[in-house]
């Protein structure tokens, strides 16, 4: 079997102005076939205005074993949450 | 369905990690790639996900066969948009079969090869018009029965593929109906092909939830995993039900003089297909099976040139990049 | 302007080239070397087919005769075609299928951007919207035709194999006639020939990277945007084409 197209990961950012979002991947030769071949795979119902692509192998990722550590501790610290924080109605929106 | 009689995997493994597990699926817990899995999980969903996407891209083929004879430009946009679509989905379903650590050039050796199936619904012909319009009614509404709950399946990237094909899927039943209920008003060559569509569809499109249950032996271990989501007969049932006024609103008939609602089950009673035909079609002796593989075969072939240039080509320019670079620190 | 026959000839042209050519790239459904590539194709032929529908809508509306877009399409013989010679010709393999493309998109994308300062607006309008895609279409042709002339000598022998079947039939668009010179001088549109310059321009610098040489040839094939002498390939694309609207006269679909 000859060599295969490399994998991509597609990111892309939609109409407003949010973070760029992971939604799928494709096989590309090379970065900028994959940022094309994106725009017509992914965005063929105007979803997008941004295109990131990272080659799947690039990606780091963590591990599920560690989800323990490395997710639970942040669990508890509800007090990085607004709700955590009891403000009365009189003061308005905040 | 897009997967019929899969067949799940043993599984051997240490069962607490076994309990474990299906804790997680009970639990409604997503799995995703890197997780621990059992042996039998992950070659059960190659197979299930890998038949699913060639289902797509062969499906492409039956209705393919009409697009550049769309009898108006916006008929031609509608279709061919659609067939894009199932390129689309075959391509989304073929990533998240990769990341059970099975490549797609390697799943597309086995659909050409044999070694893996597509749905026996696109060994079918496509013979006049009217057939893109039962195509999309029948065959993709029966699709959507097993799909919609597929969005629900334990593992994380099938899931989300059954999500977005779900989206992108929502036009082309209608886009079937559409097409039926606009000959259905026109002439009587125009009606005539409609029913005779009809004819040729119905059993096949109930064919496409599989044997019966009772004699699938391969559904219970799938549905404790949530890879299946419900029985193939449900399902049948669900389609037959929700079909049968959809067919009477057009004018069409049901090739089945024993369809009729029971009261007492509060569902429409229906013939069965003929199973041995099915699994006919499954066995490669279906009426479009050799020409459907070769078409596939073709493309493959016609294409190997343009996929080695155009890496080819990547690999030249980064290897120039890369000398440009060194000229430069130089 | 109603019933302006040079306009209506003119209107005819654009949309034809873009319906005979979308119509050549949807014959690539399902077919394409890769599935990304096929969905692109597919996107190209999409983009043309829509442009098609307006040009010939606005073509059946000037021409008055109580005929649509559908009409114009569908129900025309071979030599009512306006479509230049080399967007009808059999796409062959992807190469020869890419390599038209581009010499079609080179020409196509400064041609719109001209015609988005026509004095008639619905040509503007139309234009306006295709250059937009025009302009993408040439980026990923353009792309494609330098990784297959650059790739492996396997892809760039059929590069050039392309390249000698389809170079003959490039100089038909940008070759002036009589309703040419009645759309410049009305301002609807600049010649063809005028695309001349920039064309090379994009043919010379694509060439270059996809190590194509560019043919000293000038020979260039006529009769398809007069409708003189279309190739035999238009006919049979027609056949297929046409088989509905043909077979049931009368019927809507």
């Amino acid at each position: 079997m000859s060599r295969e197209w490399p994998l991509w990961e597609v990111f892309i950012r939609g109409q407003h102005g949010m973070s760029h979002r992971h939604v799928g991947s494709l096989h590309a030769p090379d970065s900028e076939r994959a940022i094309k071949n994106a725009r017509d795979v992914y965005t063929r119902r105007n979803e997008g205005v941004s295109i990131w692509v990272v080659e799947a192998k690039h990606i780091a990722a963590s591990s599920p074993s560690e989800k323990g550590p490395m997710f639970e501790p942040s669990r508890d610290k509800v007090y990085r949450h607004p709700t955590f924080y009891d403000i009365p109605d009189e003061v308005g929106k905040m | 369905m897009y997967a019929q009689m899969i067949k799940s995997e043993a599984t051997q493994e240490d069962t607490e990690k076994l309990a474990a597990f299906q804790a997680r699926i009970d639990a409604g817990q997503k799995i995703e790639p890197k997780d621990w899995m059992p042996e039998g999980y992950r070659k059960t969903l190659i197979r299930q996900i890998g038949q699913h996407a060639h289902s797509e891209i062969v499906g492409q083929l039956p209705e393919g066969n009409w697009i550049t004879r769309a009898p108006s430009l916006e008929r031609k946009a509608n279709l061919l948009a659609k067939v894009q679509d199932e390129a689309g989905h075959g391509l989304y379903l073929y990533c998240a079969a990769e990341t059970l650590g099975v490549s797609r050039d390697e799943l597309t050796e086995m659909l050409l090869d044999g070694r893996m199936k597509y749905s026996s619904i696109f060994n079918y012909p496509t013979l006049t018009w009217a057939d893109m319009g039962a195509v999309g009614w029948l065959v993709d509404g029966a699709a959507i029965m097993n799909q919609v709950p597929l969005q629900r399946t334990s593992y994380g990237p099938y899931a989300r593929a059954m999500v977005r094909i779900c989206k992108e899927e929502s036009f082309h039943q209608r886009q079937g109906y559409h097409l039926l209920m606009h000959m259905m008003k026109g002439t009587k060559e125009q009606r005539r092909m409609c029913q005779d569509a009809m004819n040729r569809m119905w059993y096949p499109a109930l064919m496409m939830f599989g044997p019966s249950d009772k004699d699938s032996v391969h559904s219970e271990q799938s549905m404790r995993w949530k890879i299946k989501m419900n029985t193939n007969d449900e399902l049948r049932q669900k389609f037959v039900d929700e079909t049968v006024p959809q067919a009477k609103y057009l004018g069409l008939e049901i090739p089945d003089e024993n369809l009729r609602w029971n009261d007492e089950r509060g569902h429409y009673d229906f013939s069965e297909p003929d199973w041995s035909e099915f699994f006919d079609v499954i066995k490669g002796n279906g009426p479009c099976n050799v020409d459907r593989i070769a078409a596939r075969q073709k493309a493959w072939d016609d294409g190997a040139w343009v996929r080695e240039a155009m890496l080819a080509h990547a690999d030249k320019k980064a290897a120039r990049r890369a000398a440009g670079e060194l000229k430069n620190v130089a | 302007m109603s019933s302006d026959p040079h306009l209506v000839e003119f209107f005819l042209r654009q949309g034809d080239n873009a319906l005979v050519l979308g119509h050549r790239l949807s014959e690539w459904c399902g077919m394409g070397p890769a599935l990304e590539e096929d969905i692109a194709l597919t996107n190209t032929a999409l983009d043309l087919i829509g442009q098609s529908k307006l040009w010939l809508a606005h073509a059946a509306e000037i021409e008055g005769a109580d005929r649509s877009a559908d009409d114009l399409a569908f129900l025309r013989d071979a030599y009512d075609f306006r479509n230049v010679l080399l967007l009808e010709v059999p796409n062959a393999d992807y190469g020869r299928t890419m390599l038209r493309e581009f010499f079609f998109d080179a020409f196509q994308l400064p041609w719109l951007k001209a015609l988005t300062d026509s004095t008639d607006d619905r040509v503007a309008e139309v234009a306006a919207k295709s250059a937009k895609e025009a302009a993408y279409h040439l980026e990923r042709s353009a792309e494609t035709v330098i990784a297959l002339g650059d790739g492996t000598d396997e892809s760039h022998a059929k590069m050039m194999a392309a390249l000698d079947y389809l170079w003959p039939y490039v100089g038909e668009m940008m070759v002036d006639d009589d309703v040419d010179h009645a759309m410049a001088e009305a301002g609807v549109a600049p010649l063809p020939s005028a695309m001349r310059p920039a064309w090379d321009d994009t043919v010379n610098a694509t060439f270059r990277e996809a190590q194509l040489p560019r043919p000293d040839t000038k020979f260039a094939h006529a009769g398809g945007r007069n409708g003189f002498r279309h190739t035999e390939h238009l006919g049979h694309m027609l056949a297929q084409m046409q088989v509905l609207q043909r077979s049931h006269p009368g019927a809507t679909w």
